[in-house]
């Protein structure tokens, strides 16, 4: 019979054991809740080991290519490396290529593709500074277009991460950085579903990559996305969106300015408004919509509510709240730090 | 009728037709949001999903004292028979709108029942 290993121990399975019923009957503490492939709560990577079908059903497609399955519903058929979600931590080298001023408060920080280093856009990464603080930053860049890692970084007051990559990172130097985490990614099917993007200040940078990468894939819904930013100054990367959205029938970029009046010098483009708000405005009916909401967590939460009571489903809204450090004690950033190895939790900043 | 009621109401299948109408049901119910706000809805609507596959008859393993413990911090609120019966209310016609027959809608509302006590802590 196959063998489960899970956090460096081996445990022998029985005939038509699932491998939740193998660890519980050795004791072992795992979440679990209905035992019946339905609520989640025993959700694991398999890292060695194929899950069995039935064990992925009802499951994220994002998560999904990452081998989580359901304990509770895998009978397994070999043996079985097994892990908490995101308890796996590796961390790579990777050289700096470059450092842009994208706004005022932004760089954007493009790093050379350690080799083998697979990542879904979207997803997130923690980057390391010299005294081994770590924040998450989110992968604006496309392994299939790209073969750079792109990164957009908001300096935060007083940020150990951010203001170190704005005052004291160099092109050339080598910077540690763990694997990618997160599930706020395009999914291949579907392609006609309609897709709305929603994202404020670096919020962009996730959004950037999900939405290239839906285009590559050849998704021909329409695509959505709006930006958003206190001061028009904050917007960055407003040319590249316009020119992408003139190359590309099916994608709408509109950047939104939440707080002053717009001026007769503004972009004719750019709509006074919160974008969260604006988006609700321009579509009221958001059944059968696929949605992406990354930026600040009260803008995120708010509107993963609003877009599914105007019907979108939960299983078709992706939401990436960023928990700013700059909020929290001192002492707190330490708890902060083990938040952001959550899939859908993200500490982004300092 | 030898089947359960879970497969006769169609049994995952149906648990995951249901908890977007049922948990859209609830969250735009006055009576009840509140006790939602500051949720995790991911999180939500696995504990959701939990509670659908038990009402509808489904294998689980919900014992009173983890009704009890879940409802604590909510019937400290005051959480009462009210807004449980707006939960099973809402439970009621989210299976209506699916199609459900009456019968079986009355099964799931009976399932329900059984956990009020333990949720409301009496």
């Amino acid at each position: 019979m196959p063998k489960i290993v899970f956090e460096d121990k081996h445990y022998q399975s029985e005939v038509g054991e699932s491998v939740l019923d193998c660890l519980i009957r050795h004791n072992v503490s795992v979440n679990y809740s209905c035992k019946s492939g339905v609520c989640q709560s025993c959700m694991m990577v398999a890292v060695e080991g194929e899950p069995t079908p039935g064990s992925q059903l009802g499951i994220r497609e994002t998560l999904k290519r990452q081998d989580h399955f359901l304990i509770c519903a895998c009978v397994p058929e070999t043996d079985m490396l097994v892990a908490v979600p995101d308890s796996i931590g590796s961390t790579f080298e990777a050289r700096v290529i470059s450092l842009d001023k994208l706004a005022e408060d932004v760089v954007r920080l493009r790093l050379v593709r350690p080799e083998n280093y697979d990542y879904l856009p979207g997803q997130f990464i923690n980057l390391t500074n010299s005294e081994g603080v770590s924040r998450s930053y989110s992968l604006a860049s496309v392994p299939e277009l790209d073969d750079f890692l792109e990164l957009q970084i908001r300096r935060v007051p007083n940020g150990r991460v951010s203001g170190w990559v704005a005052d004291t990172v160099e092109v050339g130097q080598v910077v540690t950085i763990s694997q990618p985490s997160g599930q706020c990614s395009y999914m291949p099917g579907r392609e006609d579903q309609p897709l709305l993007l929603v994202g404020t200040g670096t919020g962009l940078a996730p959004l950037m990559g999900i939405v290239r990468d839906a285009l590559r894939q050849g998704h021909h819904g329409p695509i959505h996305l709006y930006h958003g930013s206190s001061k028009a100054e904050g917007l960055y990367l407003v040319a590249e969106l316009t020119d992408l959205e003139e190359a590309n029938d099916a994608f709408y970029y509109q950047p939104c300015v939440s707080r002053g009046e717009l001026t007769e010098t503004s972009q004719k483009k750019l709509r006074s408004g919160r974008a969260a708000d604006l988006a609700l405005q321009d579509f009221a009916n958001m059944d059968g919509w696929r949605v992406y909401l990354c930026g600040r967590e009260d803008m995120v939460k708010s509107l993963q509510k609003k877009v599914f009571l105007a019907g979108a489903s939960m299983q078709d809204i992706f939401a990436d709240p960023f928990v700013f450090s700059e909020r929290v004690s001192s002492e707190k950033v330490d708890s902060e730090k083990v938040d952001s190895a959550k899939v859908i939790q993200k500490v982004d900043a300092t | 009728m030898s089947d359960s009621l879970f497969d006769r109401i169609g049994g995952e299948t149906a648990v995951n037709a249901a908890v977007d109408i049922f948990y859209r049901k609830v969250l735009a119910d006055d009576r009840i949001s509140g006790y939602f706000d500051d949720v995790d809805m991911e999180k939500q609507v696995a504990k959701q999903k939990g509670f659908l596959t038990m009402a509808f008859g489904g294998p689980n393993n919900y014992t009173g004292t983890d009704m009890r413990k879940g409802h604590a911090h909510l019937v400290e609120r005051g959480l009462d028979d009210s807004h449980f019966d707006a939960v099973v209310e809402n439970l009621g016609n989210t299976l209506k709108e699916l199609g459900v027959a009456d019968d079986l809608v009355g099964e799931v509302a009976a399932i329900a029942e059984t956990t009020r006590n333990d949720v409301l802590g009496k």
